[in-house]
This record gives C-alpha cells, structure tokens and sequence, in this order.
C-alpha cells in the first residue's frame, strides 16, 4: 500500500496556491485604486488652465484652449432623467408581470426576450437609433411641439427640434438599454417577497393588483430603489449609444429635450480622434469625474440592493 | 319572510365587475403591455440587422469577412475581415487575462476568504467595478498602456480585462457556492490537502455554470466599442499581432461608419453590425445551453 505523504510539499503548494488566489482578488482593489491614481495624474494640465472653472464654466472651446464641464454634466444627467422617466415604469411592471401574473412557460420566454435586450451591443443600438430611429422621432418631436406650443412650462421642455439627434432620442436608447438591467434586479427583490405576506393579502379579499400593492410593493421598496439607481448608474456612463444619437452640440444647458446636446462620456468618444494634449487632458478628467459620480451611485444602490436582498432572505 | 329568504339566495355569487376588479384587471394588462412595449424594440432592431446587414453580407459573400476594409470609406465594397480579426484578438486577449484571475479570485473569495473583512471588501468592490462605465476602462488603459507602449490589440485587450473581471468573478463565486459542503469533505477525508481540493473536486463540479457564466462575460465584451476607442487605433489592414501595431475591431467599424453620410459606409456598419449580434448572440445561446444542461442534471 502506497504511504501518503500528509507533510512538507502540499503544505508549500497549497499556500502558493492560496497566495495566487487572494493575489488574484486584490487585483480588482488594485485595478480600481489604479484608475483613481493614474487618471489624477494626467489632470495637471486642463487644471493649470483652468482651475474651478473646469467644473463651473458653460464654455467648452477646445480652439480657444477653454474647457469647462458643466454642459456635459448637464447633458449627462438630463438624458438619465430622462431614460429613466420613461425605463422605470416600464421594468416594474414587466418585473411584476414576470414574477406575480406569468405561469411558469410564460416566464421562459419573457426572460429570454429581456436577456437578448441585454445582449445587443451598444453601438448596435446608436446605429439603429441614428440611422433608423431618428427620424421618425423628428417626425413624432415637431408634431409634439407644435401641439404644446404656447403652453407655459412644456412648450419649452418640448420645444423647437432641429434634427432627430437629441437628448430626447439619446433618453429613449437609454432607456431601452436599462430597461432589462432595472427588471431582471427588480424581479430578483420582488421574488424575495414572502409567500405567506401575498397569501395574507388574498385571505383577506384582496384582488392581485391590491395584493402587489399591500404586499410586493412595500416588501421589496428598498430593493427597487436600489435597482432603480442601478439602472442610472448604467445610463449616466453609457458612452456609444449616447454618442452617437446625442447630436454632439458644444455647450447647450437647456431643458429643452428635443435640441441636440452632449454628455461626458458621448464627448470623450466623438472629440477624441483630433484631439491634442490638453484636450486629452481635459477628457481624462471628465471621465474621472464620471468615474466618481457612477462609483458613488454604484455604492449607495449596491447598499440598498444588497440590504434589501438579504432582509428579504431573512423573513422567509 | 320566506319572500325575503328567497331573495337572499338568490344574490349571485358570480365575481362581479367591481371597481376593484376593474382596476386589477386594467393593471394587468399595463403590465403585458409593458412587456409587449419592449419586444417592439428588439424586434425593430432585429429586422434592421437583418433586412440591411443580410444585404450586405450576401451581395459580396464570402468577401465581406475576408476581404481588408476600403481606406477610403466612401468607396463602397466589402471588407470587414480585419475588423473580425481584430474582435477576435481584442476578446481573445481579454478572455486569456481576464478568466483565470477572475476564477482565482472567485475562489478566493468563497473558498477561503468567506466572509472575512477583506473577502466582504473585495466582493463589494467587485460589484462596484461591474458598474465603472467601459469608456473609463479605455481611458484608464489608454493612460497606463497605450500611452507608453502604443497602440495595439492588447491594449483592447487590457481594457475588456478589467470589464470581464467582475463579472466573472461574480458568476463565478456564484456557481462556486452551489457546490455541497459534503463534496468538499469527502476529499478532505481522503487526505487531500485544500489547494487539490479545490482544483479536483469544487472546480470540476462548478464547471458548466462558469463556463456559462464566462461565456456571458465575453459575449458582453466582444460587443464593447468604448474600450477599444482609445486602445487599437486604427487600421484597415490585417494585423495578426498582438502586441504591435494599429488594430481596428467591428464595434469600433460600426461606430465609425455609422455617422457617415456616404450610404457604402453606411452599408458596410450594417453589415459589420449583423457580424457582431450574431456572434455574440451565439456566445449568448451556447451560455444558456450550457446552463441549462447543468441545471436539468441537479
């Protein structure tokens, strides 16, 4: 019979091997700390130019050696507003159709529809938007203006379009593209809700819309929330898409959603070809910036999430 | 009295239409709305691909995969065969780096680090980096490659890396940690040491779910253009190397010809955009088949 060895080498071998692993697994701190550092280093020269004002000036000239975010910023935010108006009603109902009204069979394919959606790679979505989309929509914005025209507050928010490239078209991809990411996270928070809280709501007369609303909803709030802010996370650094449906106007902060704007990762993408060092520079620390605002709502909505996922666990 | 009695058994017991039916009923139905509201795009999209890209693709084929792409871009003809190349390289590449870290890490964190402080950490960050947009990944790499060794495949490379990472790392742990403890003491009983443990027994069980899991993480990869902006430059030509030298990639072809007024251009995006969806809705399918085979034999 063959003696086994219980001492020396596996105990080296397996602490190599337990080194690689953890060695392994630092690397995303690593990876995150490294972009953070290296970004920041290349910051110098747009902030020796302009100081604060990269972050407060509305003008962006790269000509006259003049970079100030604030339009980008703007456009970057107005276009997740948007994509999210029009992606969150949409997810939570798709989310609550799959989980609270589909039959098991009709689960399959809903969920297959929302992960070929979550497939499509981004370009593919802008080419579609600029080329197919877009206009159709100039279409759809002008006969949206003209019947608002005159009305105080909309017909500035839905004002004059002069092209299908805008924030407005740019929120629509958006939208589109979030839409399965905010459902299948929404349908996991739902899915925690208790069999026995639903059952309550139905003993007590409740029909299943009325159930949703006593049980689901209240259950999984948190949850949703969290998803909800995911799914922004998502539209604020969306980069192709946006790119190129935006319309890449220089310097428009304006709430009308049908002019063409432009947003900090679509700029980056569109000016990047012809651009000279401090130009570069100013983009390096636009996407540093962005890299900051999406790593902030990424930890609040993955706290939120994670929180509400485990409290879910607990009360099964 | 009997009257009376006689009326009350004759209350119909059938459901009626009360608002509150009503209302449940219309609220339904807003949510197969809903679901049939999202279908309208992938369809739309679906039948731009193929109605445009089919065109494409077999009015010159088998050229237009092999063929090198026109330097002129308004010159209309095939070629993308660089571009599927360099996709290949660029995800390749990626795949190379990114699969075996993100499976060490994974096994770090379910098989040691559990639920220590820096297990929890790493975990928590993991999720973090699967939300850093792919457009800082490339600026990233553009600042700590490309910048110093200039452009090439491996740049693309690099950048698809860091998005895989987490996302293999979560699929991962995932499939890791549907491994039954009973296996696990099994091979411990035998006398195998953690490390063996590890590789012989928990890997090969969670196998098919990371197989899947990776293919999923590559699929997204391959279809990514942000990265690869600022990494491969760009080149019309084949470039077989990794290392040296301007690549180009088919997102990065669809991005550039799909603002173009010239309708060759124009035509070649189409083509290059049904390249790519059919290959990373391939990945996608072969993911779920895998999958499911290795949830029907639990």
């Amino acid at each position: 019979m063959a003696e086994i060895d219980l001492r020396g080498a596996p105990a080296h071998a397996d602490r190599a091997f337990r080194g690689i692993a953890i060695g392994a697994a630092a690397l995303v701190l690593l990876v995150l700390a490294l972009i953070a550092i290296e970004m920041s280093s290349r910051m110098g020269p747009v902030l020796d130019r302009m100081g604060f004002d990269y972050f407060t000036s509305r003008r962006w000239s790269p000509a006259e050696r003049l970079f100030g975010a604030l339009p980008f910023l703007w456009g970057t935010l107005y276009t997740a507003l948007i994509a999210l108006l029009l992606s969150v009603p949409v997810s939570l109902m798709v989310a609550l159709f799959v989980t609270q009204v589909a039959t098991p069979r009709l689960r399959k394919p809903i969920v297959y529809v929302l992960d070929l959606l979550a497939v499509v790679p981004s370009v593919v979505y802008g080419l579609w938007g600029v080329l197919v989309l877009a206009a159709p929509l100039q279409r759809i914005y002008t006969n949206i203006h003209e019947a608002v025209d005159g009305i105080p507050v909309l017909q500035s928010i839905f004002g004059d379009t002069p092209q299908g490239r805008s924030f407005m078209t740019a929120g629509v991809i958006l939208a589109i593209m979030i839409t399965p990411i905010i459902t299948s996270l929404a349908r996991e928070v739902i899915d925690t809700t208790p069999q026995s809280e639903k059952e309550a709501a139905y003993a007590l007369g409740a029909t299943r819309w009325e159930m949703i609303r006593a049980s689901v909803l209240p259950h999984s709030k948190g949850g949703l929330v969290g998803a909800v802010m995911l799914g922004l996370g998502r539209a604020m650094g969306e980069t192709i898409a946006a790119a190129l449906v935006i319309g890449s106007s220089i310097g428009q902060i304006t709430i009308n959603a049908f002019a063409p704007g432009n947003s900090m990762p679509a700029v980056i993408a569109n000016e990047w070809g012809e651009a000279n060092d401090l130009h570069k520079s100013a983009m390096i620390a636009l996407a540093l910036f962005l890299f900051v605002i999406t790593i902030v709502v990424n930890l609040v909505s993955s706290a939120i999430v994670q929180r509400s996922l485990q409290r879910g666990r607990g009360k099964l | 009295m009997r009257h009376s009695g006689d009326q009350i058994l004759a209350i119909n017991l059938e459901p009626r239409l009360s608002w509150r039916t009503i209302k449940s009923i219309v609220m339904t139905t807003f949510m197969i709305g809903a679901f049939v509201a999202i279908t309208i795009p992938l369809f739309a999209i679906v039948w731009s691909l193929v109605s445009h890209g089919v065109a494409v693709v077999s009015r010159s084929f088998p050229d237009f995969f092999t063929a090198t792409i026109p330097v002129v871009s308004r010159r209309s003809g095939p070629g993308m065969g660089p571009a599927i190349l360099g996709t290949l390289l660029c995800t390749g590449g990626a795949t190379l780096i990114a699969v075996p870290l993100g499976i060490l890490g994974a096994i770090y964190l379910n098989e040691y680090g559990r639920t220590s402080m820096f297990a929890r950490l790493v975990r928590f960050m993991a999720m973090v980096m699967t939300g850093v947009p792919s457009i800082v990944m490339g600026l990233f790499v553009y600042v700590l490659w490309t910048m110093r060794f200039g452009y090439s495949a491996f740049g693309g490379a690099l950048a698809l890396a860091c998005l895989m990472l987490p996302i293999v790392i979560g699929a991962t742990e995932q499939m890791l940690r549907l491994v039954p403890d009973h296996m696990r003491e099994a091979a411990f009983a035998l006398g195998a040491s953690k490390s063996r443990v590890i590789l012989l027994v928990v890997l090969p069980a969670a196998l098919p779910g990371i197989i899947s899991g990776c293919l999923l993480a590559i699929a997204r990869a391959a279809g990514e253009t942000a990265p690869l902006l600022f990494t491969v430059g760009a080149a019309t030509a084949y470039n077989p190397h990794l290392f040296e030298d301007a690549n180009t990639a088919l997102s990065v072809q669809i991005f550039g010809n799909a603002t173009s007024s010239f309708a060759a251009a124009q035509e070649r995006a189409w083509g290059a955009a049904l390249t790519l969806v059919v290959l990373t809705f391939l990945l996608t399918l072969i993911a779920r088949v895998i999958a499911a085979r290795f949830a029907a034999k639990r």
